[in-house]
């Protein structure tokens, strides 16, 4: 991915650092979100902050931007101390940012989006031609063209991404942070984004970028500092140090991935048959045709926002389809949610807090909710609190949930033991078809390895798994056969043993399109 | 004939101004706090105190004028309220909204019969009066129709394109709807959020106030209780119906004024044939149904009824 | 100064803040008394004696308790699972006429232990009737209920003083827009003599009970726990939102229009547009302050019905408004906001 950046880092340690944060230490209630962690930036420098979710990054450079107030510590920008707690004083003083989640207003233009608290607010009249000009200059000099009076909920993820970056410049950055800036990109526009990001250093302006991809690290930055409980644990020049090495440091410890074994696929569980979803007259899966059979992991592939949801939504009984259909064992797939949980559909929902689990409800309240209704759990329509508890109980021990008790609010766990408590719900009486739809975005390396485990014991039961994931080496060490969904169509699928990452970013963008949309039903399987 | 008629008389038409004019308060005064992302339910309240607020202190000797700035100061102190419950707390803002109004009209009630006690007939004041603007309210049938109304009602729409172009065409008015859409965002660029709430919250209780007092400085000359007789609430729905733009609430309030000013004339047209009731549920019927059309169309802040907390995870 | 939310919601602090936000309440309501000359003490002294202190006195509160637990309940029920119902005063009224258009002929041949239900019934499917348009109206196209129900309210109040001056007004009452009285056999028995407390108090009681009931054990309390707490994880666990949440207005609804059933029933005999002093809006009151717990309604009803009763006679004594009720009770709203805001977050520097 391009050379490296030519020791202007290096050479700038010697001079005042542009940046310095100085024995930084933040808690929350009794969690240590930063422990004095003391990092420079050199004028041109491209630093990359490597870090596990959960190892204090956002904390840090929220701290630095002045969203939090640090416990302990001092941020200096040229030498000079900034005041605590204050966003303002941070872009005064040439410090810009830019968030994961766009901090960019939809209903509104991208010049408004960008002039907001640039001018005076008791200025009688906005000065919109200047800031247009100005914007014009920036968009040229780095090269991010973007239309100043499109609405911005009409732009593509990659040029919202663009205003955030040229919000930043207006606003004369000469310090830029990155929050995890390719989490929501193609591969094409991250390219797009390093060459920005360098044309942005050899111009005199200096980076930190937020990480926790090792490939993305080592291509563009010149320096990599590793960030873990809350500590600085080590900093290396990225020329002189290795994937292995790092990806060591961050994690702390070897933890092994459980790897998908050979198994033999049985009867077809779940077929698709040319199944498509219409939703407010926008198509957004189109004519999708694929088969999962017991004993057998089908990876779906992509770039964020291509239909994934959409399609976790209508395999999981929350949609039906609007043309085509879906089968279960050879029958139409039943209807609802409750009558595909009773014949056998474990469901894993993409986001854990928002459709996973109920966090003012109890453990126990969880655990049963979607099969409250069964002979199970009620009688005449009163729910047998008894059977609840003692499912969760069994859940919370044979799934490892820790902190958990029954009756115990469920917003108390962490994110990894409530996945495994939604895990737990689905897993526990062996599932003939799991769907998971990222089963581990945002968790850390040990859940990580524990949700792969129960997925693919799940699968050497017999369950046809579709794992739906934004995480290429979770699918390449969980699936048997890989998709890649783009703009809502399916690829043809790819046999695990013989993808690699140049053939999967291939899929991915979305090639096999051109020229065999209609070769795709002799590729059903 | 003669209910086409009715809209051939200017009498209709200057009551349509009138009837208007707290509505065109109430309505920017709820569609700013709407704008910087925060409900103010307190709006049925707000507006009874104004009314006495703004009364009491012309009955006690004050200015008419300066009656609309105590209405006014009166609707910031509750705004102030409202924003220190749901922008510092961000407690439910429909829950604190309708708190606020119950709160805020005991409140008048009881300030009401303990400075005015029970007499026969309520005690007035003189109000305010229709301006005499030369050459424009001599004009046949447009200068009574349209230049026969008291100061208030000028200053009324004169304030929606005030505040039009404040939202639209300054750096102030861009930090509220901002504020409104993405807290965070405008956090993220120095503007603070939460003063810009409280801000907004406080002007718009202000304006509400003022429509309130609008009723009994100017519409009326007495205070008497439940007399905004839900009008807040038609404000509010106005707010959707306007999609939270000044120059479409002054429309809209007009135009539900002038259903308003017809339905009263067509009630005494036809006599006694329809009940009087269905007419006078006519302005609610038509903000639910305003509501209604408008629902799916409107463009509603994003952060609306989101509470701001700064650094919580 | 910040507020980080807490891990655990202290038990003792739920349970006392409802007593911390009526002292508050108390509290800044004596400062008004105090500002306008009179003793802040006699005043609440006075109140106490004329809401408890004679067996007249504590029956009136009772009476008063009565719609107020309906309302109560109709307003927790709804909240709980987030249907915004603020019409409960406009569900009253329509239940209470709905009685009156039975109650006087309809069912006056049945005995009174098949009217007295049946009509309860009637005036309760009217309450519900005025929920559901404002609940279909957000299912099918989003409007906020919040400002619909309200709106309502005053709708539903023309509509009666419409039928009561119409077809539905009483020959008998020389003029007076007052409705039809109900036949004798639809008129509730004392629960004691020589009072105006009714069995309504009873079944006001009984009813708490069984919603709790249903809230704390039943599939369907489980399910409209959930579709307010989080409605997309809901919709996730196969709850079917729509339907839940009909059931939920029909059973705020339906004890809205109950309330003004009794009303009627017990007190009154007929319908006026005065036969609700605001109860459907003191329902809301008493809903919050019980924290939307059935049983906790009963009490709250208690506290709200004593500061109406009382305030009456404190009035007349010394002199100061009996509208400081009014302020003394919307007051302990905010302050029970405040109180419950505290017992989830804590001040931190």
């Amino acid at each position: 991915m391009g050379p490296p950046f030519s020791g202007r880092g290096v050479a700038g340690m010697s001079e005042t650092p542009v940046l310095r944060l100085s024995g930084i230490s933040k808690r929350f209630g009794d969690t240590i979100a930063n422990d004095a962690v003391s990092i420079d930036l050199a004028r041109g420098e491209v630093l990359a902050l490597l870090g596990e979710n959960g190892a204090g990054k956002t904390t840090l450079m929220s701290i630095l931007f002045g969203h939090y107030t640090p416990d302990e510590g001092t941020v200096e920008v040229e030498g000079r101390a900034l005041p605590p707690g204050r966003p303002r004083a941070a872009i005064d003083a040439g410090v810009g940012m830019v968030h994961q989640h766009f901090s960019l207003a939809a209903n509104l233009t991208v010049l408004e989006n960008v002039m907001t608290g640039t001018q005076s607010l008791w200025r009688a009249k906005s000065d919109t031609a200047s800031a247009r000009r100005k914007l014009a200059e920036i968009a040229d000099r780095f090269g991010l063209a973007v239309d100043p009076d499109a609405r911005l909920g009409d732009l593509s993820v990659g040029e919202q991404q663009r205003v955030e970056i040229l919000k930043a410049l207006y606003n004369d950055a000469r310090i830029l942070i990155l929050d995890e800036p390719t989490a929501v990109l193609t591969n094409a526009e991250a390219e797009r984004l390093f060459s920005t990001l360098r044309e942005m250093a050899r111009q005199g302006l200096s980076l930190i970028f937020i990480s926790h991809k090792l490939n993305e690290v080592l291509a563009a930055a010149d320096r990599v500092v590793v960030l873990r409980g809350g500590k600085v644990v080590a900093e290396r020049q990225a020329a002189a140090t290795t994937k292995e090495e790092l990806a060591e440091l961050m994690v702390g410890r070897q933890v092994a991935r459980p790897k998908r074994e050979a198994g033999k696929a049985g009867d077809v569980v779940l077929e698709a048959i040319g199944a498509s979803l219409v939703v407010d007259g926008v198509p957004r899966l189109s004519d999708l045709n694929f088969q999962i059979r017991a004993g057998e992991t089908l990876g779906i592939i992509g770039v964020s926002g291509n239909g994934q949801g959409q399609l976790a939504h209508l395999v999981s009984g929350l949609s039906a389809a609007t043309a085509g259909e879906l089968r279960l064992f050879g029958e139409p797939i039943p209807t609802g949610v409750e009558a595909l949980v009773e014949a056998g559909v474990g469901r894993i929902p993409e986001d854990r807090n928002t459709e996973g689990a109920i966090g003012e409800m109890t453990l126990w309240e969880n655990a049963i909710l979607e099969r409250v209704r069964s002979r199970r759990f009620s009688k005449n329509g009163f729910v047998d609190r008894a059977a609840a508890r003692a499912f969760a109980a069994t859940i919370i021990k044979d799934f490892d949930v820790r902190g958990g008790a029954p009756d115990r609010r469920t917003r108390l766990l962490s994110g990894g033991n409530m996945q495994k408590l939604i895990l737990g719900r689905n897993l526990h009486d062996q599932p003939k078809l799991l769907i998971a739809a990222q089963p581990t975005r945002g968790l850390d390396e040990g859940a990580i390895a524990a949700v792969h485990t129960r997925i693919l014991e799940a699968r050497a039961k017999g369950a046809a798994v579709l794992l739906i994931s934004e995480d290429l080496d979770e699918v390449l060490s969980l699936a048997d056969r890989i998709r890649a969904i783009v703009k809502g169509r399916l690829s043809p699928p790819l046999a695990a043993d013989e993808a690699n990452a140049q053939k999967l970013g291939l899929m991915m963008a979305g090639d096999w399109n051109k020229d065999s949309q209609h070769g795709e039903a002799g590729h059903a399987l | 004939m003669e209910i086409l008629d009715i809209f051939a008389s200017a009498g209709l038409w200057a009551a349509v101004l009138r009837i208007a004019t707290p509505l065109i308060f109430g309505t920017l005064g709820a569609l700013l706090c709407e704008r910087s992302g925060v409900l103010n339910l307190g709006i049925e309240g707000i507006m009874t105190f104004g009314a006495m607020a703004g009364w009491l202190a012309v009955y006690n000797g004050a200015d008419l004028w300066m009656g609309l700035l105590v209405a006014a100061l009166c609707g910031a102190l509750f705004g102030l309220l409202h924003a220190a419950l749901t922008v510092t707390l961000g407690l439910s803002q429909h829950v604190t909204g309708l708190g606020i109004t119950l709160f805020a009209s005991s409140l008048s009630y009881f300030l009401f019969r303990l400075i005015v006690p029970i007499k026969g007939t309520p005690p007035t004041i003189v109000p305010f009066q229709p301006i005499d603007i030369p050459g424009l309210s001599d004009l046949p049938f447009v200068g009574p129709a349209l230049f026969t109304q008291t100061a208030p009602t000028y200053l009324a729409i004169a304030l929606a394109v005030v505040l039009g172009y404040v939202l639209f065409f300054t750096p102030l008015g861009l930090a509220v709807r901002m504020t409104g859409e993405n807290p965070h965002a405008a956090e993220a660029q120095g503007v603070n959020p939460i003063t810009v709430r409280y801000g907004a919250i406080m002007a718009g209780s202000a304006l509400m106030g003022v429509g309130g007092a609008f009723l009994t400085l100017s519409a009326f000359n007495s205070f008497f209780p439940t007399m905004i007789q839900g009008r807040g609430w038609v404000c509010i729905a106005l707010v959707v119906f306007s999609s939270w733009r000044p120059s479409r609430a002054l429309l809209g309030a007009l135009l539900f004024a002038l259903f308003d000013a017809y339905q009263l004339r067509l009630q005494t047209a036809v006599g006694k044939a329809v009940p009087y009731q269905l007419f006078l549920m006519v302005p609610y019927i038509m903000s639910i149904v305003a509501l209604v059309v408008m629902a799916r169309r409107a463009r509603v802040p994003q952060a609306l009824m989101q509470a701001y907390r700064r650094g919580e995870r | 100064m910040r507020f980080e939310r807490r891990a655990h919601r202290p038990l003792a602090l739920v349970i006392a803040s409802p007593v911390i936000a009526i002292v508050a309440a108390l509290a800044i309501s004596g400062a008004l008394i105090a500002l306008a000359g009179a003793p802040v003490l006699q005043a609440y002294y006075q109140i106490a004696v004329g809401s408890f202190g004679s067996k007249l006195a504590f029956t009136e509160t009772l009476t008063r308790a009565t719609p107020l637990i309906f309302t109560g309940l109709a307003a927790a029920v709804a909240f709980r699972a987030q249907v915004w119902n603020i019409g409960a005063e406009g569900q009253f009224y329509i239940g209470a006429i709905a009685v009156a258009a039975f109650g006087a002929q309809a069912t006056a041949g049945l005995p009174a232990a098949l009217a007295i239900p049946l009509l309860m019934l009637i005036g309760a499917i009217a309450g519900m009737i005025v929920l559901l348009l404002p609940l279909g109206l957000r299912l099918k196209f989003g409007v906020d209920e919040v400002v619909t129900t309200l709106l309502l309210n005053f709708v539903a109040v023309l509509f009666v003083s419409m039928l009561i001056e119409g077809p539905l007004k009483d020959p008998l009452a020389f003029g007076w827009p007052q409705s039809v009285p109900v036949a004798d056999n639809a008129i509730l028995p004392k629960l004691i003599e020589r009072s105006r407390l009714h069995i309504g108090l009873a079944v006001a009681i009984a009813i708490a009970v069984v919603v709790h009931v249903v809230q704390a054990r039943t599939v369907f309390g489980m399910q409209s726990k959930a579709a307010g707490l989080n409605p997309r994880a809901a919709k996730f666990a196969g709850v079917p939102l729509a339907s839940t949440l009909i059931k939920v207005a029909c059973l705020s609804g339906g004890l809205a229009g109950l309330a003004g059933a009794v009303e009627v029933m017990g007190v009154k005999g007929y319908v006026t547009t005065d036969l609700s002093p605001g109860f459907g809006y003191s329902g809301i009151i008493v809903a919050m302050l019980a924290n939307l717990h059935p049983i906790g309604v009963i009490a709250a009803a208690l506290f709200t019905a004593a500061m109406f009763v009382g305030a009456d006679g404190m009035s007349r004594a010394i002199g100061i408004p009996s509208y400081i009720a009014d302020v003394t009770v919307a007051l302990s709203l905010l302050t029970m906001l405040v109180a419950l805001f505290f017992t989830q977050y804590r001040i931190v520097k």
